[in-house]
C-alpha cells in the first residue's frame, strides 16, 4: 500500500537577548554551573518573575516577518510538572493565547515549485535548567544556567509530506530567525532544537493517523534521518498488522534509530493556567510598530528581486540569500561592478569554495566586497582573463593585497597587444613546422596544441579570445 | 512604653525619654518572659535588633530620623529576611535563610524599624486558627485556651500582648483581618497590588496580599505608608501613587454613605458580635455616617469560590518545594520519585497536603473548566456586587468574623467549619479590594472585629473611618488583662 507521511514541527529556538526572560540574569553559553542563575531562575521562595521586553520585541519581529497575526493581548501560562532541572515545578509557557498567531511561510520544493507551510502559533516560554548525569557517580547534578532563557517555540501545521520537506521548512525557520537577527541558531549550543510530530496514513485517506513525537533534534541531518527511520518503522508496525502508540521518542544519532522515551500513558497531565504572577501582556501599535520598523527586506523577497533585477537563476538567487551578511556582499559587489552575474559567479563559485574550504563565513572573508569588486573590474577591463583572475583571486586571499597591487607585483597583466601576441604565434609556428604542416592537412585537433603552446609562452597572459583569433588566421597561412 | 502606640513611642523617641535600644531592650525582655506562653514568635534574634536599634539611635542623633525609626516590630514569618531564618510556619522550610529581604522588609528597614523577630503563623498562611504551623499553635493573648486566629496568628498575638509595637501580617482570604479582630486589633489588607510582594511566599498570587496589624488606625497608616508603592520586582504591584494616609486620617464623617450587606447579618452571624457590631453603627450614626442597606448576592459563593482559585494557585507556587536545591529533604532517597514523594509527604502538615491535592485535582484534565474556569467566572460576578454596591455606598461595612475566638482545637478536624470563619472577608481578596478590622465593643470579654471595605485603593478612606471611630471610642484601647 503506498503511504502518505505527515509531518508537523515545533521549533524551540532561543532568542538573542542579553539576560533572562523573567529575570536579570545573563544568558552567555558556557559559564561554570550555576553561575548564571539568580534567586529568580533558582526558583527560590517569595521570587516573582518580570517580563523582558527584548524577548517580546523578538517575538514580534518573528511573528511580523512570517505574516502572522500578533496577538494585541496574549497570556503566560504555568506548565506544571516536576523535574530537577524545572526549578519552580512549573515553566511558564504561554498557552491558549500565544503573542504570535497563524503565519506561514514557504519553502522550495525539489522540482523548484514552492509550497507554503502553515505556522499555527509561536510563543513565549522559559527554558529549563540541564542535568548532568556523567560527572557524578550515581547523583545527578543540575545546571541553572540556562534555565529561564527565553525561547520563542514555533508550531508548524502538519503540512510536511516527507522529510525533505521537513528539512527545507526547518531550514527556513533558521534562515528567517537569523535574518531578522533574534537568534543565533546555533544548533551545537541547543540555540535552535526541534520537536517532530510524524504519523502516516493510506494514500487519500484525509484523517491523520497516530502520530509519534520524536524529542530534541538538534541537526538538519538527524532531523532527516530520524524521520526516514520513523516512517519505516510505523510502515513496519501497520503492515505488520500492529497499530502505532501515541508516544514520545528520542533519536539515538549513534544507533540512527528513534527509541521510546514514554506513551501517552504515561505523559503529563501539564495543569496549564494563567499565571497570577504576570499580567496579560499587551501589545500596542506603538510597541509593534517599534518593533518592527528596521525589519529587513526577507529572503523570500531578496531572492525574487535578485531574479527579477538581476536575472539571477534560481540557483544563484537561493545561494546568495542564503544568509544577510551573504547577500549584502553579493549586492555590494554587483552595485560596484554593475555586473550581477558576473559578481553571482565569482561568489558562488570561487569566493564560496574557498570559504567552505576554510571554514569561514562570510563575514569573515580575508576578501572584502570591494577588494572583490576591484578584481572584477580588471576582468571587465581585459586586464584579467578569466584564468589570471583565479591566481590574483588566490594572492589576495592569502593576503598579498588588492587587485591591482597583486597584478602590479606579479606582472599577470593580459597581454592584449595584437602585435605582441602575432610575434609569440610567428615564433610557434616556426618552431613547429611538422604540427603546421600536419594541421593544414585537416588535423583540427592540433589547434588546442598550438593554443596551449602560446598560452605557455605568454605565461599564461595572453589574451585567449585574441591568441584564437590571430592562430587561426596565421595558420590558414 | 509597652503600652504605647506607634505615635505614642515615637514621641517618646523624639523627646528623649528612652533611646530605642531601651525600647528594644524593654521588648525583647517582655519577649523572653511572656513568649513562651503564646507561643507568638518562630525566631528572635535579640543582637540583630539591638543593632538595628543603635543604627536608629544614631540616625536619631543625625537627624534624619522619620515617624517608625527606632519603632520594635515583629514580621509574620513569611516574609524572607536576609541572613535570618524564613520558615513559613512549615517543617519544610525549617532552616532556610533567604538571601534577600522582602520588599516590605526592606522598605520597613529603610524607615528605621528593628525588627525583633519572625512570628509564627499557619503553614503556608492555610489556616484560620494558627494551629497548623509546624512550630505549634499560637494561643490568644485575651484567653490563652483560644486561637489567635490564623493565619497570621503569631503576628496578631504578638501586639496584642506588647510582644512589639506591630507587625506585619499578609492576607489572602481574611489572615490579617480574622486574627486581628480576634485579638482585638486594628489590621488592613490592602488593594491587590498597593504592596509589593515581592520575597512573600507565595500562597496564592492572585490573592495574597501584605499589611499592617496595629493598636490603632494611626499606627496603621505609618505602617502601610512606608509598605505601600510600586515596585518593579512584582508586576502585579500597582503604579498608583501612594497618598499621605496620616493626613488623610483628620476628615469628619458627616454625610458618608455606609452601606450594610445583609448577606454578612444573616444566619451564623454570633448574637454577641451582632450586638457589638449595632453598638458600632450606632457610634457612626452620631459621627455623622448615614447607613443603608445593600445586598451583594453572590457573596455566600466567595468560600467554594476560594476554596477553587486559592488551592489551584497553592498546587503550583508549593511546588518549588521538591527537595532538590533548598528546603527539607527525607534521609537516603532511594531515587527520583522517593525524594519527592518523601520529602514533600514529610515537610508538608495535614492542611497543606489537603489544599495541594485539592488544587492539583481543579487545574487537572477533564476538571479544569468545572472548577477552576467556573471560579473565575464567580470571581467575576462577586467583583461586580461590589462594584454595584460602590456606586451606592462610600463604604461597606459588616463584621469581620461571624463568631469571637473559639477554643484551641475546636475546629481543627472540620476544615469546613474551620473554612467558614473567612466568609466575611473572602470576597474582598477575590475582588481585591482592601480591608480593614478594627475593634469593636468586646463581646463576653473577647475581642469583636469590625470589617470595613473599600472601594479600589480606598486605603485612606478606610483609615480615616476607622481613626474616626477610634477617636470617638475606647475599644481599641483594651488590652488583655495577663500581658499588662
Amino acid at each position: 500500500m503506498p503511504w502518505e507521511t505527515v509531518i508537523g514541527l515545533e521549533i524551540h529556538t532561543q532568542l538573542a537577548t542579553q539576560s533572562k526572560i523573567f529575570s536579570g540574569a545573563a544568558t552567555a553559553f558556557g559559564a561554570p554551573p550555576n553561575t548564571q542563575a539568580c534567586a529568580i531562575d533558582l526558583g527560590l521562595p517569595g521570587v516573582l518573575p518580570v517580563l523582558n521586553e527584548e524577548a517580546v520585541r523578538l517575538a514580534v519581529r518573528f511573528g511580523t516577518a512570517i505574516e502572522a497575526e500578533i496577538a494585541e493581548r496574549s497570556v503566560f501560562a504555568r506548565k506544571n510538572y516536576f523535574y530537577p532541572d524545572l526549578p519552580k515545578g512549573y515553566q511558564i509557557s504561554q498557552y491558549e493565547q500565544p503573542v504570535v498567531g497563524r503565519g506561514q511561510v514557504s519553502i522550495q520544493l525539489e522540482d523548484g515549485r514552492q509550497k507554503a507551510i502553515g505556522v499555527t502559533r509561536a510563543h513565549l516560554e522559559e527554558d529549563a535548567g540541564k542535568s548532568l548525569h556523567e560527572d557524578f557517580h550515581g547523583l545527578t547534578g543540575i545546571d541553572l544556567n540556562r534555565a529561564g532563557t527565553p525561547l520563542l517555540e514555533i508550531v508548524s501545521e502538519p503540512d510536511m509530506r516527507s522529510p525533505e520537506e521537513a528539512v527545507a521548512y526547518a531550514r527556513k525557520i533558521h534562515q528567517i530567525v537569523r535574518w531578522i537577527g533574534i537568534s543565533d541558531g546555533n544548533m551545537q549550543e541547543g540555540s535552535f532544537r526541534m520537536d517532530a510530530n510524524i504519523s502516516i496514513r493510506p494514500q487519500g485517506q484525509e484523517t491523520f493517523g497516530t502520530r509519534a513525537e520524536i524529542k530534541n533534534i538538534n541537526s538538519f541531518r538527524f532531523l532527516e534521518r530520524a524521520l526516514r527511520f520513523e516512517i519505516e518503522r510505523q510502515i513496519d508496525v501497520i503492515e505488520g498488522g500492529g497499530q502505532v502508540v501515541q508516544e514520545t521518542r528520542l533519536y539515538d544519532a549513534e544507533r540512527d534509530e528513534t527509541r521510546s522515551m514514554r506513551s501517552k500513558e504515561e505523559a503529563n497531565d501539564y495543569r496549564y493556567f494563567p499565571d497570577p504572577d504576570l499580567l496579560p501582556l499587551v501589545i500596542d501599535a506603538d510597541f509593534l510598530a517599534a518593533a518592527t520598523a528596521d525589519l529587513p527586506e526577507l529572503p523570500d523577497a531578496m531572492r525574487e528581486r535578485f531574479r527579477r533585477d538581476h536575472g539571477l537563476s534560481d540557483y544563484d538567487a537561493n545561494l546568495l540569500t542564503a544568509s544577510r551578511a551573504l547577500a549584502a556582499y553579493f549586492e555590494q559587489v554587483a552595485a560596484a561592478c554593475g555586473d550581477a552575474k558576473l559578481a553571482a559567479n565569482w561568489i558562488g563559485g570561487d569566493l564560496s569554495a574557498a570559504l567552505n574550504k576554510a571554514g569561514l563565513e562570510i563575514g569573515d572573508s580575508p576578501i572584502s566586497a570591494s577588494g572583490l569588486a576591484g578584481l572584477l573590474a580588471r576582468i571587465q577591463d581585459r586586464t584579467l582573463s578569466g584564468k589570471l583572475a583565479k591566481q590574483v583571486f588566490e594572492a589576495m586571499w592569502g593576503g598579498e593585497g588588492d587587485a591591482d597591487a597583486v597584478i602590479a607585483a606579479k606582472g599577470l597583466r593580459q597581454i592584449t597587444d595584437t602585435s605582441a601576441i602575432e610575434t609569440l604565434i610567428d615564433a610557434i609556428i616556426a618552431a613547429n613546422p611538422g604540427q603546421v604542416e600536419q594541421y593544414r592537412a585537416g588535423k583540427d585537433k592540433l589547434f588546442g596544441f598550438f593554443v596551449g603552446q602560446v598560452m605557455r609562452a605568454s605565461k599564461g597572459q595572453a589574451n585567449p579570445e585574441q591568441v584564437n583569433e590571430l592562430l587561426k588566421a596565421k595558420l590558414a597561412g | 512604653m509597652h503600652k504605647k502606640t506607634i505615635a505614642e513611642l515615637d514621641r517618646g523617641l523624639r523627646q528623649g525619654d528612652y533611646s530605642s535600644v531601651e525600647l528594644t531592650q524593654h521588648y525583647l525582655a517582655r519577649i523572653e518572659r511572656l513568649n513562651p506562653r503564646l507561643n507568638a514568635y518562630i525566631t528572635v534574634d535579640g543582637d540583630r535588633a539591638l543593632a538595628a536599634a543603635e543604627r536608629a539611635d544614631s540616625r536619631r542623633r543625625q537627624g534624619q530620623a522619620g515617624p517608625l525609626t527606632g519603632i520594635p516590630i515583629a514580621h509574620k514569618d513569611i516574609f524572607c529576611t536576609q541572613g535570618l531564618k524564613t520558615s513559613c510556619g512549615s517543617r519544610m522550610l525549617d532552616g532556610f535563610v533567604a538571601p534577600y529581604n522582602a520588599t516590605v522588609v526592606e522598605r520597613l528597614e529603610e524607615a528605621g524599624v528593628v525588627m525583633l523577630g519572625k512570628t509564627n503563623m499557619d503553614e503556608f498562611a492555610m489556616g484560620s486558627s494558627n494551629e497548623t504551623s509546624w512550630y505549634g499553635p499560637v494561643r490568644n493573648p485575651w484567653d490563652e485556651t483560644r486561637v489567635p486566629g490564623g493565619s497570621s496568628g503569631g503576628s496578631a498575638a504578638a501586639v496584642a500582648a506588647r510582644l512589639c509595637a506591630a507587625a506585619t501580617g499578609t492576607d489572602t482570604g481574611g489572615s490579617i483581618r480574622q486574627p486581628a479582630a480576634l485579638c482585638g486589633l486594628t489590621g488592613l489588607k490592602p488593594t491587590y497590588g498597593r504592596v509589593s510582594r515581592w520575597g512573600m511566599i507565595a500562597f496564592a498570587s492572585s490573592l495574597d496580599q501584605a499589611g499592617p496589624m496595629t493598636r490603632s488606625a494611626e499606627d496603621a497608616a505609618l505602617l502601610l505608608q512606608a509598605m505601600a508603592g510600586f515596585d518593579p520586582r512584582d508586576s502585579t504591584s500597582a503604579q498608583e501613587p501612594v497618598p499621605d494616609y496620616l493626613t488623610g486620617i483628620g476628615q469628619d464623617l458627616k454625610g458618608l454613605r455606609i452601606g450594610l450587606p445583609k448577606e454578612y447579618f444573616g444566619k451564623g452571624l454570633d448574637a454577641g458580635v451582632a450586638a457589638s457590631i449595632e453598638a458600632a453603627i450606632a457610634e457612626y450614626r452620631r459621627l455623622g455616617a448615614e447607613f443603608r442597606d445593600i445586598s451583594l448576592p453572590n457573596s455566600p459563593l466567595s468560600v467554594p469560590t476560594y476554596y477553587v482559585v486559592a488551592p489551584a494557585e497553592c498546587s503550583s507556587n508549593l511546588a518549588r518545594f521538591d527537595g532538590v536545591r533548598y528546603g527539607h529533604r527525607c534521609q537516603d532517597p532511594r531515587d527520583l520519585t522517593d525524594l519527592y514523594t518523601r520529602s514533600r509527604a514529610e515537610g508538608f502538615g495535614a492542611e497543606v497536603k489537603r489544599r495541594v491535592m485539592i488544587g492539583t485535582y481543579v487545574l487537572s484534565a477533564g476538571y479544569y473548566d468545572a472548577y477552576y474556569l467556573k471560579a473565575q467566572k464567580l470571581r467575576h460576578l462577586i467583583s461586580d456586587d461590589f462594584r454595584r454596591a460602590f456606586a451606592e455606598v462610600d463604604l461597606i461595612l459588616g463584621p469581620t468574623s461571624p463568631t469571637t475566638a473559639f477554643p484551641l482545637g475546636a475546629k481543627a478536624d472540620d476544615p469546613v467549619a474551620m473554612y467558614l470563619n473567612d466568609i466575611y472577608t473572602i470576597a474582598t481578596n477575590l475582588a481585591g479590594l482592601p480591608g480593614l478590622s478594627l475593634p469593636a465593643a468586646p463581646a463576653a470579654g473577647l475581642p469583636v472585629g469590625l470589617q470595613l471595605i473599600g472601594d479600589y485603593f480606598q486605603e485612606a478612606r478606610l483609615l480615616n473611618v476607622a481613626h474616626q471611630l477610634q477617636k470617638a471610642t475606647d475599644w481599641h484601647l483594651a488590652s488583655p488583662p495577663s500581658f499588662d
